[in-house]
C-alpha cells in the first residue's frame, strides 16, 4: 500500500507517481490523503491500479482513466470521470455536474445523488446512481447505461442517440426525443450485471427503461419553417 | 468565471473570527477570479446612526475634512474611519439621501460603496490576497459576510466593476455568471429613475432587485421574478441585515456547494473553499437546486433545513 499526502506532495507529483505505473507494477494499491477538493487528482490513469482518495475532489477527478480502479471518500466535483476509457470510479458521496461527460467506457457509481448533466454525451460508459440525479442528464448520450435507484430531474435523455436509461424513481420530465420503452427479458439481464457490477441491491423489475424515439435522427421536411 | 464565498454564523463565539475565516475562503477562490475582489461584511450596529463605506483613487487628498464637511451639511455628529481607498462613514440614522447629495457636491469623485446599519462593502483591484490585506479583512467581526473574486467577462476591471454591489440599506449582491440581457434591462431600469453607475452585468441585476423591492416585492419576491426576468447564467448570493440568500438560473452551470454545521451555514464556488471550515468533515454538505430561492436569517431560528424565502 502506497500513501501520498497530496498537500505535501504537490498535485502534480502525485498525479506522476501514479502515471509511472506500468500494467506489470507491484504497487497496486495507493491512497492519496488531504485531499481537499483539490481539482484534476488521479486524471489520466493507464494502469490496473487501485486508488483511494480521502475527502472530497473538486473538478475532474478520474479524467480520461484507463484500467485503473479510482474510490472517492467523501463526494466528487464537476466533471469527475470525464472522458474515461476504462476502469473504475466509486464516489461515496455525492457527485457534482457533468459526472462521467463524454466517457467511453468503465463504470462509475455514485452512493450518493448526481447533480445535473449527468451523464452528458455519453459514449459507452456505464453509470449507476443509488440516489437521484439533476435536470438534463445524458443530454445527447450516445451509447452505453445510465442506472438511477432514485429519481430523474428534468429533461431525461434530451436528443439522446442509443444510450440507455433504466430509472426506479420517478422522471420528473424527458427531454425531446426521448420515450419510455418496454423492459424486456435482455434488459433485465444487462441491469442485473450492472448493478451486480455496482455492488447495489436493486430489483430490476422495479426499473423503468427510457431511450431514444429516433425522431431526430432524420431532417423531417415539416420543420423546414423552423430554421 | 469567478468565484463566490460566504459564511452565515450561527454560533456568536465565531463572530470575531469571521474575517479571517472569509478571508482564507476568498484566498482560495483566487484561480476563479484574479482581476479583483471585494468583501461585504455584516458588524456592529450603533443606535441612532448608519454607516456609509466610500472609496477613492485619492484618499488622501478627498478623504481630508470628508467628516467635518458632512456633518455641517446634515447637522448632526459625523465620524470617520479611514481604511485604506476606503472610509466607513457613521452618519445620523435616516441622513442617507441627504449625505449623497452633499457628497456629489462636495467631493463628486468619492463612490459610494455601501450603505446601511451594519453592512460595510470593500473592494478594489487586485489579487484577493492583496486586497483581503489591504482592508485588513481578516481582523473583522461580524455576524455574516460575502465575499468575490472576480474573472471579468462583461466589462471592464475597475473597482465599480468589482462585487459586492449594494442595492439598498443593508443589501448586496455577488454573482457569477454573465447576464445576457443587461443592456436592455439596464435602458429600462435608467427609465425607472434607477441610479445605475457602469456598463457592468451585475449591477443591472444589483438595480432590477433595487427596483423590484421598491415596487413592493420583498427580497424572496424579488429574487423569484429574476428568474423569470434575468436572462443568462448565474448564481448569485445576496446579504441582507439579517442573512444571506442563494439563488441559481434553471440551468445551474455556474457552481455552488453549501455546508451546514449547528455554528454555520457557509457557500463556496467549489468545495475548495470550504475545506478549512471548523468541522467540515461532519458537515452537511450539498449543491442548491437550480432555480430555487433560499435563504438563511437570524431572526428566525436555526433549522436544518433550508426554506424559501
Amino acid at each position: 500500500m502506497q500513501t501520498v499526502d497530496l498537500q505535501e506532495m504537490g498535485l502534480r507529483g502525485v498525479n506522476a507517481a501514479l502515471h509511472a505505473q506500468a500494467d506489470d507494477t507491484n504497487q497496486t494499491a495507493w491512497t492519496i490523503e488531504n485531499a481537499k477538493g483539490a481539482h484534476a487528482i488521479a486524471c489520466g490513469l493507464d494502469a490496473p491500479i487501485e486508488v483511494t482518495v480521502k475527502g472530497s475532489t473538486g473538478y475532474y477527478c478520474g479524467g480520461m482513466n484507463q484500467q485503473a480502479t479510482i474510490k472517492i471518500d467523501g463526494s466528487a466535483g464537476p466533471g469527475t470521470g470525464e472522458n474515461m476509457m476504462s476502469g473504475k470510479i466509486v464516489i461515496e458521496g455525492d457527485a457534482s455536474q457533468y459526472l462521467g461527460a463524454t466517457a467511453h467506457g468503465g463504470m462509475i457509481v455514485v452512493k450518493g445523488n448526481a447533480s445535473s448533466r449527468c451523464g452528458i454525451s455519453m459514449k459507452g460508459v456505464n453509470i449507476v446512481v443509488q440516489g437521484n440525479i439533476g435536470h438534463m442528464s445524458a443530454f445527447m448520450g450516445q451509447s452505453g447505461n445510465l442506472v438511477v435507484c432514485g429519481d430523474a430531474g428534468d429533461a431525461l435523455g434530451d436528443s439522446c442517440y442509443e444510450a440507455r436509461f433504466f430509472v426506479r424513481g420517478s422522471v420528473k420530465s424527458l427531454g425531446a426525443d426521448c420515450e419510455k420503452k418496454e423492459m424486456r427479458s435482455e434488459h433485465l439481464t444487462l441491469l442485473q450485471g450492472l448493478l451486480d457490477e455496482a455492488g447495489i441491491d436493486a430489483d430490476p423489475k422495479d426499473f423503468t427503461r427510457y431511450g431514444s424515439a429516433r425522431n431526430l435522427y432524420n431532417f423531417d421536411v415539416d420543420n423546414a419553417a423552423a430554421y | 468565471m469567478c468565484g463566490i464565498v460566504g459564511l452565515f454564523l450561527k454560533d456568536k463565539s465565531l463572530e470575531p473570527e469571521l474575517g479571517k475565516m472569509l478571508t482564507s475562503m476568498l484566498i482560495t477562490m483566487t484561480d476563479r477570479g484574479p482581476d479583483s475582489a471585494g468583501i461585504a461584511i455584516y458588524g456592529d450596529e450603533s443606535k441612532g446612526s448608519s454607516k456609509m463605506t466610500v472609496q477613492s483613487d485619492a484618499p488622501d487628498l478627498e478623504f481630508s475634512g470628508l467628516d467635518s464637511a458632512l456633518a455641517d451639511a446634515l447637522g448632526g455628529a459625523v465620524s470617520m474611519q479611514v481604511i485604506s481607498t476606503h472610509a466607513v462613514l457613521s452618519i445620523p440614522a435616516g441622513s442617507f439621501e441627504k449625505a449623497r447629495q452633499t457628497l456629489s457636491e462636495v467631493r463628486p469623485n468619492v463612490r459610494i460603496m455601501s450603505r446601511g446599519d451594519t453592512l460595510e462593502i470593500y473592494k478594489e483591484v487586485g489579487l484577493p490576497k492583496d486586497v483581503a490585506a489591504r482592508f485588513d479583512v481578516s481582523s473583522m467581526s461580524g455576524t455574516h459576510g460575502i465575499g468575490h473574486t472576480r474573472m471579468a467577462t462583461e466589462s471592464a476591471v475597475t473597482t465599480m466593476g468589482a462585487h459586492p454591489f449594494n442595492t439598498g440599506d443593508d443589501q448586496c449582491l455577488v454573482h457569477n455568471g454573465s447576464l445576457s440581457n443587461h443592456n436592455s434591462l439596464r435602458r429600462k431600469l435608467r427609465r425607472e429613475g434607477i441610479h445605475i453607475e457602469t456598463e457592468n452585468d451585475t449591477e443591472v441585476g444589483a438595480a432590477y432587485l433595487t427596483w423590484k423591492m421598491r415596487e413592493g416585492a420583498t427580497l424572496g419576491e424579488a429574487l423569484e421574478s429574476a428568474l423569470d426576468d434575468l436572462d443568462g447564467f448565474f448564481t448569485f448570493l445576496v446579504g441582507t441585515k439579517d442573512g444571506f440568500g442563494v439563488v441559481r438560473d434553471p440551468i445551474a452551470c455556474k457552481p455552488a456547494v453549501m455546508a451546514e454545521t449547528d455554528r454555520y451555514v457557509a457557500f463556496g464556488s467549489e468545495y475548495r473553499a470550504l475545506v478549512d471550515l471548523p468541522g467540515i468533515e461532519t458537515a452537511r454538505v450539498w449543491e442548491p437546486e437550480p432555480a430555487t430561492v433560499y435563504f438563511w436569517s437570524h431572526n428566525t431560528l436555526p433549522t436544518n433545513t433550508e426554506k424559501a424565502a
